[in-house]
């Protein structure tokens, strides 16, 4: 498999719910304790991305929150100050409020504006070489074309100015594979799968980044193994389930039960599954993580998601 | 302000406008649907489900082909053919298109078919309609407005658009009137390069024709004049929407999942639901995890499964359940998934208590083992709705 973290930009997104933050933060987790310098930003600032790493808010100013793993929130109006004090060398910052309250106004109306501020910042971010990798936790399935096609859009409407002479590289960035990549994360049920596969076509036709890789999160394990399930299907039927209740106590119906329900799960997600890999290019990787069975999700559920990505990347 | 409905069923026979929001991922569509399907099978009257979720999927399964702007019948013999009786009232679908309403908006609040024109043949327009995000909340209530307005339904049920922030819908009315009534637009409209654009927009201008280039500036100051002649209609027409949504027959139904986030937003939505004056009307709490999962007699059967599976397994073994160290496997097995699923039940318990609203608002959703493709599964989802907080059953059958 290509190696996924040796891209220099990673998009991740997904459909709402299906654990996108912390898929994009067990990559940043990964690659950074595999020693690469990594941001992780989050696009859509909600604090999710501080819930599951376990540290405070994030800022638009990075901040190392893990060893070698800088964490950014995305900011728009950071983003246009940090754009014009850099390329129209205004002497005083202190002009820039006024200004920057106008753009924001244009940029709630405008087209592409707002999303050419985000794409922009993380672009930027590659091209400075600061970073080995940044990883963006970026906008749903829904929102996310509209982003990665603000910078296209830009350069068809805006023929001069500085904008136009920024969009070039950042569409170069955009466009290389060796650099850029989405990754879309799903979970093993029905819409989520069928979200995939639309976001998966629609990636290729209108937008110009490569789908590096589909990650299927919370894949259910496989209760029984080879001749196994024959031997659950015989022990859930009389006189066994008798037997078994007398021995365990009055609570076995429910065990049994709660096992029905596991083998369905697992055999309705699986097909689900199926769709998927139907649906997409098959040369696209796709890695699994497992199901969590965890009290609480945070630091520690994030890292045994990266640890099961790790093994699914060959680490 | 009404106090809160002891059940959606008697909640959706008193209102006439009913909006699902919460968090992506956690089945308003199909809440949204659910709900419609059993006001139109239950009560009866005309009832619109309106979704601006292009998924087929709901087309699908309301056996409408493909839903558009147009509200198309659900045929009638649906009920008949998925093993139920015919609905008392009729059942309607829509699909919000978000293009075509902008269109609308556009031909009925420019002061003149040539604005009208001008406005739809700008290169910004297009843009804004079909790209830009934010216009998509406004467009769904300018839309339930409009339908509203038409008189033609007795309930509207509408689920929200997928956004950063639920609330987004909420208050895209006030936001789009702040907009025309904002000093920048008025700045910004003024001829640029004339001396009336006063001191306030020199620097931007300045700035923006270096970073936009005279021609998108140009573009974009244009679009905003033509714009703003519809400022008057607009505005009014926003207000009016605004109050459509905070008045009383107007009900909001909160839907989450017990994941953390999900849950975290929906919270953040029922206080501001309750602050802002708008009607909450019902929390559904989707994809709950079976009761039995936290029954403490089940736990400990569970854990005397694994513990004593080799003894077990010789018994069951020699009553001819199968091979002994294969059932001693299975036994440890089933154990085991029981005591992971409860840890996972016991999870969303906790979170459920953290919600802190009274169970007197709350509906509770077993998670269904398969998904809901067809009216059959509607029906099913909305008679768990119907019922408002019972214990789930097992698990959900057929």
């Amino acid at each position: 498999m290509e190696d996924l973290l040796d891209r220099k930009l990673l998009f991740v997104t997904g459909k709402g719910g299906v654990g996108k933050t912390t898929v994009a933060a067990s990559l940043a987790l990964l690659a950074a304790e595999r020693g690469q310098r990594t941001l992780l930003c989050e696009v859509d600032a909600k604090g999710d991305l501080s819930a599951v790493l376990e540290t405070g808010p994030t800022s638009f100013k990075e901040r190392e929150v893990q060893p070698g793993l800088f964490a950014m929130a995305m900011d728009t109006e950071a983003s246009l100050k940090e754009y014009l004090a850099l390329n129209l060398k205004l002497p005083v910052a202190a002009r820039l409020g006024p200004l920057a309250k106008m753009f924001e106004f244009v940029a709630t109306a405008a087209p592409g504006v707002r999303e050419i501020l985000t794409v922009g910042k993380l672009a930027y971010e590659v091209r400075r070489g600061r970073w080995d990798l940044v990883v963006a936790d970026a906008p749903a399935t829904g929102h996310v074309v509209g982003q990665l096609a603000a910078p296209q859009a830009i350069n068809d409407l805006v023929r001069v100015g500085l904008i136009r002479q920024q969009t070039g590289w950042m569409l170069d960035i955009l466009r290389d594979p060796a650099r850029t990549g989405m990754v879309i994360v799903a979970t093993p049920e029905e819409m989520p799968v069928r979200e995939t596969v639309d976001l998966a076509a629609r990636l290729r036709g209108e937008t110009i980044v490569d789908l590096a890789a589909i990650v299927v999160n919370r894949v259910l394990p496989e209760l029984f193994g080879r001749g196994e399930e024959a031997v659950f299907e015989a022990l859930d039927r009389s006189p066994h389930v008798a037997t078994l209740a007398d021995a365990t106590g009055p609570g076995a119906g429910p065990v049994l039960e709660a096992a029905r329900l596991a083998v369905t799960l697992r055999r309705t997600r699986a097909a689900h599954v199926e769709t998927l890999r139907q649906g997409v290019d098959p040369t696209v990787p796709v890695l699994y993580a497992p199901y969590l069975f965890a009290r609480a999700h945070g630091l520690r559920s994030t890292r045994q998601v990266a640890e099961a990505l790790a093994a699914e990347l060959g680490y | 302000m009404a106090g809160l409905s002891p059940s959606l069923e008697q909640l959706l026979a008193a209102k006439e406008i009913v909006v699902t929001c919460g968090a992506g991922g956690v089945g308003k569509t199909t809440t949204a649907a659910a709900l419609a399907v059993m006001a139109a099978t239950r009560h009866g009257g005309k009832v619109l489900v309106l979704t601006v979720d292009p998924a087929r999927r709901l087309a699908d399964a309301l056996g409408v082909g493909a839903l558009g702007n147009q509200a198309v019948r659900v045929p009638a013999r649906l009920f008949p053919a998925a093993g139920r009786r015919p609905p008392r009232g009729e059942l309607w679908a829509a699909m919000l298109d978000t293009k075509a309403s902008w269109d609308d908006l556009v031909a009925r609040h420019a002061p003149d078919r040539r604005t009208a024109r001008r406005i739809l043949d700008n290169a910004l327009y297009e843009n804004i309609t079909g790209r830009f995000v934010q216009s998509h909340e406004y467009i769904a209530v300018e839309r339930l407005y409009d339908l509203h307005c038409d008189g033609r339904f007795d309930l509207i049920v509408v689920d929200t658009p997928p956004s950063r922030d639920a609330l987004d819908f909420l208050e895209a009315p006030e936001r789009m009137a702040d907009f025309f009534a904002s000093r920048f637009l008025r700045v910004l409209t003024a001829p640029y390069r004339s001396s009336v654009a006063g001191f306030a927009s020199k620097p931007f201008f300045t700035v923006a024709d270096r970073v936009l280039g005279s021609q998108f500036l140009h573009d974009i100051t244009e679009f905003f004049s033509l714009f703003q002649t519809m400022a008057p209609g607009f505005v009014e027409r926003a207000t009016a929407v605004s109050r459509l949504l905070r008045e009383n027959r107007t009900t909001y139904v909160v839907v989450s999942t017990l994941e953390a986030s999900p849950l975290h937003e929906a919270g953040f939505l029922v206080g501001s639901l309750r602050g802002k004056g708008f009607h909450l009307g019902a929390v559904v709490l989707n994809k709950v995890l079976p009761a039995y999962l936290l029954d403490g007699e089940a736990a400990g059967a569970a854990a005397n499964m694994v513990r004593d599976a080799d003894v077990l397994a010789a018994r069951l073994a020699e009553a001819g359940a199968g091979e002994a160290a294969q059932v001693a496997r299975v036994l440890t097995e089933v154990g085991e998934n029981f005591l992971r699923f409860q840890v996972v039940a016991q999870r969303e318990a906790e979170h459920r208590a953290e919600l802190g609203v009274s169970s007197d608002v709350v509906a509770t959703v077993p998670y269904f083992e398969t998904d809901i493709h067809d009216l059959d599964g509607l029906l099913r989802l909305g008679e768990r709705l119907w019922a408002g907080d019972a214990d789930p059953p097992p698990a959900a059958r057929h």
